[in-house]
């Protein structure tokens, strides 16, 4: 063995398996490595428009914070997208690639509108608390279909999820041409705007304080759920192998369909956020791709469901701050979404390198060090 | 352990953070409000105003290009310099709209524009709450209702210059009938000759704007028929080329456009080469650039007309009218250029029309023209209370139907004979 590693060229540069690092390392490494990210970025923003790319950033953080109003719509924009993402955490922990969110926003939104259209007359509370119940019962229930056949016939969850996105889709469209003011215009507007019923009501003079409320308990209860309880577990072990749970006497089945009721329920939760939490209006684009984008946050996140509110105000805050590019450096919002990206990017690659290193060729003289570390690395693969 | 300590101690100064923001949330406010009430009523030096602009879209989409157009040419003859116009651009309709309206307000405009009509409710919301500043809803039409001083809708007569855009198609088919250069497929059962077009959204706006065009042509040409496909889009160039399609597929000779984008102009010059009889009457833009020999003109809008009137206003520190509506007469509505497929003598006949109307002689829903279910219309009740019901206000007297004199937005609701919608939802 030992010989044949020696004979085979060695690569200039391979990728080994790190050992675990501290926390305060790891940290280390994530904010080197998005360091190097923004200053790739403010590169390519100089080469490619000539702007000054501090001028650029600093833009950025205005557009985000600069105002008392923009922190708030950036921290309702950051609750949204956490709260989808702590939806989608117990399903990808059960390696159930839940991409339905989007859908299952979009249902809570559509009966959390219609709360608003039907039962304006009820009182504030009741409406509020109705509308919670009945949009996460309807999120819960679009999350069951796929559950249920995956638990049944084992179909792909992948791609019957995706499909639901579609049938919300179009429900929605549906639902708009229904409740559409004035006829044929294809929107439903901003739906009792004097009444203001089924509209969050402000907390301590913040209109968006209740969203805050609403995710941070989420987010704490579902950290709780996952893991420090007996549920928790389940989807861990259900997670890693099915045999395994089957051999501990877990009922899958069970398990795929309880875990993909809560999963639906927190995303039609997100679209009772949605609606009575910010539009207050419905529409095909309510859900507005934060699905998708939500699936990265809870990638990034490891399925932790506080680290999302950290991940969920990074990419809020680029985004608020992408517009704001828009508006004072004439940069469309393309250039902006191109920014995001490259972050991104390097957001994964500290990820890349908090769990691996680059073993770079050694000189000829040091064969036998290379050997040994040949040997570690196999090991810890 | 230690991850957990920290996902706990984020979430801690996240919740410290809002309350933070909570404490100081008057401060800034109250300053700008403040600035904003001494100025009240009172006219400042234009070049101190700074005005808000919110697009659905950017330069890159002719509606939206348009109105940039329009801002920046007002600003220009008001003494407003370029970099007191804030744009936020390809803004959704949604609460990000009302977010861009309240950041405006916040870096102290003076007035906010928005120019899709999905964004008026967001507007009028945000209107409500910053009542120091004046909010238009361009295209929208609830600002009457709304009760609210400073949030007002505008709109230009754009039926005008659509009927002057169908005596120009009129013109082309009396040429094309008397050249005999027509099949028997242009023609429908009752020996009419065919015109198609290609609409966004079945409601007011687009009705107003297809009669026109029809009873332009029909002013010229009286044996016409029409037929009317929604593509439910604003632009969808895939869309409105199919839509083209289709109709010029039924015979249709002439097809006009209310839609943003240039896929019916292009499919037409595809046909036109390949040796159909049939031509393009646009909106928004010259479509020649695509269309070089179908296209005949297009309808259009001068926002300039409007922006001057507003930001002096806004620059006086006089109020905006609720409702705007100008065509013609103010020079807010045009055709472009002819192009060179465009019948003999329409240039006179055009002018004619222009002159006519300017004068108020020429009302473009004469009820002498046209027939509902074979009867002269003698009344139509228009919805002024928005409940949606067509029950309020009288519209037809003095032998016309008042077109966007009760309010910017078009009311023009009634489907006329000789006009087929095919896909009505």
């Amino acid at each position: 063995m030992e010989a044949n590693l020696n004979h085979v060229h060695d690569p200039w540069v391979r990728i080994a398996k790190r050992d675990e690092l501290s926390f305060l390392t790891k940290l280390g490494i994530r904010i080197a490595i998005l360091a190097v990210g923004v200053i790739v970025c403010a590169v390519i923003i100089y080469i490619i428009t000539g702007l000054n790319p501090f001028v650029v950033y600093l833009t950025v953080v205005k557009g985000a914070f600069g105002t008392v109003r923009r922190v708030w719509a950036t921290v309702r924009e950051m609750m949204m997208l956490a709260c989808i993402a702590i939806g989608l955490a117990p399903a990808f922990k059960m390696k159930f690639w839940n991409i339905g969110a989007e859908g299952q926003l979009l249902i809570g939104g559509i009966v959390s509108a219609g709360c608003m259209i039907y039962l304006p007359f009820l009182p504030g509370p009741v409406l509020l608390l109705l509308m919670f119940v009945l949009s996460a019962a309807a999120g819960a229930l679009w999350g069951l279909v796929p559950a249920v056949f995956k638990a049944k016939w084992n179909t792909n969850e992948t791609l019957f999820t995706l499909m639901m996105n579609y049938i919300a889709i179009q429900l929605t469209a549906f639902f708009v041409s229904k409740w559409e003011n004035p006829k044929g215009s294809n929107t439903v507007g901003i739906i009792n705007p004097n009444t203001r019923a089924g509209w969050f009501p402000e907390i301590a003079g913040q209109q968006f304080m209740l969203n805050v409320i609403i995710v941070l308990v989420l987010a704490l209860l579902m950290n709780i759920y996952l893991k420090y309880t007996k549920h928790g577990y389940e989807i861990a072990v259900v997670g890693e192998s099915w045999n395994t749970a089957r051999y501990a006497g877990i009922n899958v089945g069970k398990i795929l369909v309880r875990t993909m009721l809560l999963s639906g329920a927190v995303c039609g939760i997100a679209g009772f956020l949605a609606v009575s939490g910010a539009s207050h209006t419905i529409s095909t684009s309510t859900a507005g791709g934060r699905g998708f984008t939500a699936i990265i946050v809870a990638w990034l996140a490891k399925f932790d469901s506080l680290t999302m509110l950290f991940i969920s105000l990074m990419l809020a805050f680029f985004d608020s701050g992408a517009n704001e590019i828009a508006s004072k450096c004439g940069l469309n919002d393309y250039a902006s979404d191109m920014i995001i990206g490259i972050i991104l990017f390097f957001i994964l690659a500290g990820d890349f390198f908090v769990n691996y290193r680059l073993v770079f060729r050694k000189k000829a003289s040091s064969v036998i060090k290379d050997g040994n570390s040949g040997v570690s690395g196999k090991e810890a693969a | 352990m230690k991850k957990k300590l920290i996902g706990l101690m984020l979430a801690v100064t996240t919740a410290v953070s809002m309350t933070a923001c909570t404490g100081g949330t008057d401060t800034p406010a109250t300053g700008e409000e403040n600035g904003t009430e001494e100025n009240a009523g009172s006219s400042e030096a234009a070049s101190d105003v700074k005005i808000g602009v919110i697009l659905v879209g950017d330069e890159n989409e002719g509606y939206s290009y348009a109105h940039i157009d329009g801002v920046r040419k007002a600003a220009a003859a008001v003494g407003i310099p370029e970099e007191n116009i804030i744009w936020k651009y390809s803004v959704p309709e949604d609460e990000s709209c009302h977010d861009a309206a309240i950041d405006l307000v916040d870096q102290g405009c003076k007035a906010v524009f928005s120019n899709s009509y999905g964004h008026q409710s967001f507007m009028q919301q945000a209107a409500s709450e910053e009542p120091e500043v004046q909010f238009v809803a361009m295209t929208g039409d609830t600002a009457a209702l709304s009760g609210l001083d400073n949030f007002s809708n505008a709109f230009t007569n754009v039926y005008e210059a659509r009927y002057v855009s169908g005596i120009v198609a009129g013109m082309k088919i009396k040429e094309l009938v008397e050249g005999d250069a027509l099949s028997a497929e242009n023609f429908d059962a009752d020996g009419n000759v065919k015109m198609g077009y290609v609409g966004a959204y079945p409601y007011a706006e687009v009705v107003s704007g297809y009669t026109a065009f029809y009873l332009g042509a029909k002013s010229v040409y009286s044996d016409v028929s029409m037929e009317v496909i929604y593509t439910n889009s604003w632009f969808d160039i895939a869309a409105e080329g199919e839509a083209a399609n289709s109709l010029m597929s039924d015979g249709c000779v002439i097809i006009g456009q209310h839609a943003d984008s240039t896929g019916a102009p292009s499919t037409i010059q595809a046909a036109l080469d390949s040796g159909k009889q049939v031509y393009s009457v646009g909106y928004n833009v010259d479509m020649h650039s695509v269309a070089p020999t179908a296209a005949l003109t297009s309808a259009t809008n001068n926002w300039a007309v409007y922006y001057t009137e507003a930001f002096e206003d806004v620059v006086n520190g006089k109020d905006i009218p609720t409702d705007w509506s100008q065509g013609y007469s103010e020079g807010a509505v045009a055709i472009t250029d002819l192009g060179t497929s465009c019948a003999e003598g329409t240039q006179e006949a055009v002018d004619e029309a222009i002159a006519s109307i300017k004068a108020g002689t020429l009302h473009v829903f004469d009820t002498s023209t046209f027939t509902v279910d074979g009867k002269e219309v003698t009344s139509a009740l228009i919805d002024m209370n928005g409940d949606f019901q067509n029950d309020d206000e009288e519209a037809v007297f003095d032998g016309y139907f008042h077109e966007s004199e009760f309010r910017a937005a078009p009311s023009f609701y009634l489907r006329i004979d000789g006009i087929t919608e095919l896909t009505a939802e």
